[in-house]
């Protein structure tokens, strides 16, 4: 197996990364060039950005800051949000980006991942799995997406996604730690690889994820600060995960 | 130094561009066959299916352009597929005859998550690289694996590797560096 990968995930909307508990509430954190940038100094093993408002506008921006990022960051990246033809997961790779996100639009369509995954490769595609009490939600976890979440991530695999995504709603934001039993479920129902989301708070969350699956998602445990990855690489080093040299 | 980037329809040949570009290496994107075969080293990157990226090779009259740089000794540098497109074969999409460039086939990954995506350290040398790739290259001209699957092969002129170099941070520059002095 490849190393455990520490993910950073930047929300944007609008050009900007952006932070906020509900969609009115959007602050400006700053620029995603110089984020990312900072994160992948301070070790990232890849990042993720994701579209939050995706609007029409916000998309052609999203592809602007695909190219300005694959300009000064030099490790993977992927793109989330909006994403709902292989045209939009065309125009993303090609500026640079490695890998697109899919989540309400593949639960609409599930289709769009034999597509993109035909036009792109398995490996460029993740799908985004949010879910709650076994069940698949949709459209920024607001709605029931009627499908047990297992059933879905094997049909993500049979259909050629190349990773799963997998956010457990009830644990997001609330830093107790990832949803353990779900992952491990996952993991044995899936030959795909895996990355976690949503929960951590400390950096034994993280070893304990890195333990049933391949990747760990890092959102409000950063704080924004990509200083906090620097230490949390060197806390989990303590804890005996194996993280890559990144210099 | 000059250096074509084969575009074929089937990669992200933009990040390979502004890698070479960040080492003071004039990177030119190139679908035409003379370009290909006069550049001072000629790039095969690729993600996607082995199928596709051989018919968009062909239809550009690429493939005859690579084995004539290869015939006349002259570098070549595959990434991913491109690396496993140059071998004799590919087992992807039920078999595809490759470009004979480095002998051997690319054959469906069958231990562990597959695609094998992430970062691992070669042997020799424990330099750690991305990966991302569902198949891997079963050839007596590897020199050097990761976790026992080929990472690089090496034959006559041709350098194929298995991970993204131009995804690979600062050892990914340093690869692309060695290759840019051997040219």
């Amino acid at each position: 197996m490849p190393l455990p990968r520490l993910i950073p995930c930047l929300d944007v909307a609008g050009g900007r990364v952006v932070k906020g508990v509900r969609f009115e509430e959007l602050r400006d954190v700053g620029d995603p060039v110089e984020l990312g940038a900072a994160y992948s100094d301070a070790g990232a093993d890849e990042l993720v950005f994701l579209d939050i408002s995706a609007t029409l506008e916000s998309r052609a921006a999203a592809v602007q800051v695909a190219a300005r990022v694959a300009e000064q960051v030099t490790i993977p990246f992927t793109f989330g949000g909006g994403i709902r033809s292989v045209d939009d997961a065309c125009a993303v790779l090609e500026a640079g980006a490695d890998k697109v996100s899919v989540n309400s639009a593949a639960l609409a369509r599930p289709e769009l991942i034999e597509e993109i995954a035909s036009a792109l490769g398995s490996q460029a595609v993740v799908v985004a799995i949010d879910t709650e009490n076994g069940r698949v939600r949709s459209h920024a976890a607001t709605r029931d997406a009627a499908r047990d979440t297992i059933a879905w991530a094997q049909e993500c695999e049979a259909r050629g996604a190349g990773e799963l995504l997998v956010t457990s709603i009830d644990r997001d934001g609330t830093r107790n730690g990832y949803d353990l039993e779900l992952l491990a479920l996952l993991q044995a129902a899936v030959a795909l690889p895996v990355i976690a989301s949503g929960g951590a708070g400390n950096a034994a969350h993280v070893a304990a994820a890195l333990g049933v699956a391949d990747a760990a998602l890092l959102a409000s445990i950063l704080h924004e600060q990509p200083s906090r990855l620097t230490s949390l690489r060197q806390e989990l080093r303590d804890l005996g995960v194996p993280l890559r040299d990144a210099a | 130094m000059n250096v074509a980037i084969c575009a074929y329809g089937a990669g992200n040949v933009r990040s390979v561009q502004l890698a070479f570009g960040r080492l003071g290496a004039t990177a030119e994107i190139a679908e035409e066959a003379g370009a290909v075969r006069d550049a001072d080293l000629a790039v095969l990157p690729g993600v996607g299916s082995a199928a596709s990226a051989m018919a968009g090779l062909r239809s550009r009259g690429l493939d005859i352009a690579l084995r004539e740089r290869a015939a006349a000794g002259r570098p070549i540098l595959g990434i991913c597929l491109g690396l496993q497109l140059a071998l004799d074969e590919s087992e992807e999409d039920g078999g595809v005859a490759g470009l004979g460039l480095a002998p051997g086939r690319a054959v469906r990954l069958r231990d562990g998550r597959v695609p094998r995506i992430g970062w691992a350290p070669l042997e020799p040398g424990g330099e750690t690289f991305w990966f991302a790739h569902s198949y891997a290259a079963e050839t007596p001209a590897a020199t050097a694996t990761s976790e026992g699957l080929t990472a690089i092969v090496e034959h006559g002129s041709f350098t194929g590797v298995q991970f993204h170099p131009e995804k690979s941070g600062p050892a990914g520059a340093r690869f692309l560096t060695r290759c840019l002095s051997r040219v």
